[in-house]
């Protein structure tokens, strides 16, 4: 009982001052809104309108239509004319455009013999039909970009004929669940919420301890009866509050400006949402009890934060990752949170069939709490 | 209980190869102020940090309010009050927000919080600033807030970490009023200082220098005892005399008062005038005249501080 109430004395001080730290508050407001709007708008990865040039060797009626057909397809935007390919070459490496299309002198045989077009009889000779209409040159170092000129390597030419386009039937069907229209905002809506909550809940518990040690108020704190498991429980619990208001900032927002839908029911995203949440408040409770300063604790926050942006799933596929960076992966609590979140929010799933994050994310809160309880000491050795 | 709050014997601590406090032997009577009188890093926090169970003595027996240190040190919380040298309440709350979360830290709720905190917003004239962030306040309104904390939950002993080095003498007066109510009605008080008129008022005290303990007693016990005679001499040409005076193996310290001299003899000279006067070169016009001790002159012949 006396315990609970002292939680509670802690708790409402806490709350106190976090209403008078008006930068604190700010942050707490600004961080989700601006993440939210920056990455939403400029992560991407459906590239289009790729800057590129064009070298027309063959200077034909047919070359110009290849190209307004190029155009159409918004992948590419043609902005300058080349002589040779010398000079194409040497305005990718200047950066003037990504990629430039050499249109061969002879792209009107080329095309009528293409297998596309099929237009030629009699049937022309093997290597007469293998021969390309014409080669894209294209500043490679970019991956996205590449990957972006590289879908166009099949497109359909017989359009540009006027023919009814053959009819291609491709080896595999593929039914796109959960993001059928591929939009890259509805896989980093829900990721988002785990890089801010990382972000700005380590950060406000990393500083706690250290900012009461800092300003003195320890030394006073440590000769009243407060034990330390009650002092962590009393800074941790309004930030939890911090951190529901800071979800709801973002899926509101994603919602409502980038449209992603929010599938999972209310029990699951909170479930799923307050594991993470305690998960990262011991975490930095923890990093507080290290460090010795503020200055320290935000550079241990930055430590722990930029693994979690990389490493967790949220910018690029853990799948895809080497072994050991997916061992490091699986200690961070990001890792499991944004397989969860995804999962409720995209996929509509119940955290209890994803038993091992659940379970990894409640122990390392129950872990956390007690390490930092333990390196707590109530003197000043 | 025993008569004493606070016994402690040969309690030793170092930091690294730094003797903070060596082999302090300490009687502290119930009821009583006893003061810890030194210089700025005589080991004063370290003495007062070992004994409310802070710090862990490196070597040495404590026995605070008959509980055993560093052992028993989180039974002992609920029996006494501290108060730092730094202000150690948030400056981002108010003076009451303050007293609720001490109050509310020591179990006090309801009507018994409000009761108390409104009694030590009388005693220590803190009503009218009760509303006011505590960063905002004079050092001597942060000195009684941070005295109203420390026996908001009625210890039975207070320590008072120079409780008033950020004050002006008014405050001080006011403050030491203030102890000895609080010592009127059974509260033990152990206090820092490195004033002398404050060293004054204690029932007892401690004189410390670099960890050693080099006297205690009563200031009159102090003074009584001290091993030197005072000698004010009243002359022309002071600063030369203090220079001559100096010279001499018997005189401990000599310093300036205005245009007075004040000497230190040792006691083992038995005439200290008639020397003064036939090897000090005092000429006829000087005045020469034994005085009462001051607790400064024991300062000064105990610690053997500088020769001023």
């Amino acid at each position: 009982m006396n315990s609970l109430f002292r939680i509670y004395a802690i708790f409402s001080k806490e709350l106190t001052q976090l209403r008078r730290d008006k930068m604190t508050f700010g942050m707490v407001i600004m961080i989700p809104l601006i993440q939210l709007l920056m990455f939403g708008y400029a992560i991407n990865t459906n590239v289009r309108h790729i800057p590129v040039g064009v070298v027309d060797y063959s200077q034909t009626g047919l070359s110009r239509v290849l190209i307004q057909t190029i155009s159409a397809t918004q992948v590419v935007k043609f902005t300058h004319h080349y002589v040779n390919a010398q000079q194409a070459e040497a305005a990718i490496a200047r950066a003037e455009v990504r990629a430039v299309l050499v249109i061969p002198k002879d792209v009107s045989q080329r095309l009528v013999r293409h297998r596309t077009v099929g237009l030629a009889s009699p049937p022309s000779s093997d290597e007469e039909t293998s021969r390309p209409v014409a080669q894209w040159i294209v500043d490679g170092s970019d991956t996205m970009i590449a990957a972006g000129i590289k879908s166009l390597r099949n497109m359909p030419l017989a359009e540009l004929l006027s023919k009814p386009a053959n009819r291609n039937i491709p080896t595999f069907e593929i039914a796109l669940l959960y993001n059928p229209e591929q939009r890259s905002a509805v896989n980093i809506v829900p990721g988002l919420v785990a890089v801010i909550l990382t972000m700005t809940m380590i950060m406000f518990t990393s500083g706690a301890i250290v900012r009461e040690r800092e300003r003195g108020n320890l030394e006073m704190l440590i000769t009243t009866p407060v034990r330390p498991i009650e002092l962590m429980l009393g800074k941790i619990i309004p930030y939890i509050f911090v951190g529901v208001v800071q979800v709801v900032i973002i899926l509101g927002l994603g919602n409502i400006v980038f449209n992603v839908p929010v599938n999972g029911g209310l029990w699951q995203l909170s479930g799923a949402i307050l594991l993470f949440i305690t998960a990262s408040l011991t975490l930095g409770l923890v990093l507080s009890t290290i460090a010795k300063n503020q200055l320290q604790s935000t550079q241990m926050t930055i430590f722990v934060l930029l693994p979690s942006i990389l490493l967790s799933g949220f910018v690029f596929p853990y799948e895809g990752m080497p072994e050991v960076a997916q061992y490091i992966a699986e200690a961070l609590p990001a890792t499991h949170f944004v397989r969860l979140i995804r999962g409720v929010v995209l996929r509509d799933v119940e955290i209890i069939d994803m038993t091992f994050d659940v379970y990894w994310l409640a122990l390392f809160t129950l872990a956390g709490l007690m390490v930092a309880s333990l390196r707590f000491k109530k003197n000043l050795d | 209980m025993s008569q004493y709050v606070i016994q402690a014997s040969k309690l030793s601590r170092d930091f690294g190869d730094l003797k903070a406090i060596q082999d302090l032997d300490l009687e502290v009577e119930k009821g009583r102020i006893y003061g810890f009188l030194g210089p700025n890093g005589c080991g004063k926090t370290t003495a007062i940090r070992m004994l409310t169970g802070l710090l862990k003595p490196s070597s040495g027996e404590v026995h605070v309010l008959g509980l055993e240190l560093p052992k028993d040190a989180e039974k002992l919380r609920l029996h006494i009050g501290y108060m730092t040298q730094k202000f150690s309440l948030y400056d981002d709350l108010t003076v009451k927000e303050n007293l609720q979360f001490i109050a509310k830290i020591y179990g006090l709720s309801g009507q018994n919080q409000k009761r108390r905190i409104d009694e030590l917003l009388h005693i220590y004239r803190l009503e009218q600033s009760k509303n006011q962030l505590a960063g905002s306040m004079s050092g001597g309104q942060r000195q009684r807030l941070g005295l109203s904390a420390a026996v908001l939950h009625k210890p039975e002993l207070l320590f008072l970490d120079e409780p008033t080095s950020a004050v002006d003498p008014e405050s001080r007066r006011e403050f030491w009023e203030q102890l000895f109510d609080l010592s009127d009605q059974g509260t033990s008080i152990l206090v820092s200082t490195h004033y002398m008129d404050e060293a004054e008022r204690c029932h007892k005290l401690a004189i410390l220098e670099s960890g050693v303990k080099r006297a205690d007693g009563s200031p009159e016990e102090l003074m009584q005892q001290m091993g030197a005679h005072v000698v004010e001499i009243a002359s022309s040409n002071i600063r030369q005399l203090k220079q001559n005076l100096m010279q001499l193996p018997d005189v401990i310290s000599a310093a300036q008062l205005g245009a007075r001299l004040r000497i230190l003899v040792k006691d083992s000279v038995a005439d200290p005038l008639a020397l003064l006067t036939q090897q000090g070169g005092i000429d006829s016009t000087a005045n020469l005249s034994i005085v009462r001790p001051s607790l400064e002159d024991v300062f000064v012949t105990c610690t053997g501080e500088e020769r001023v």
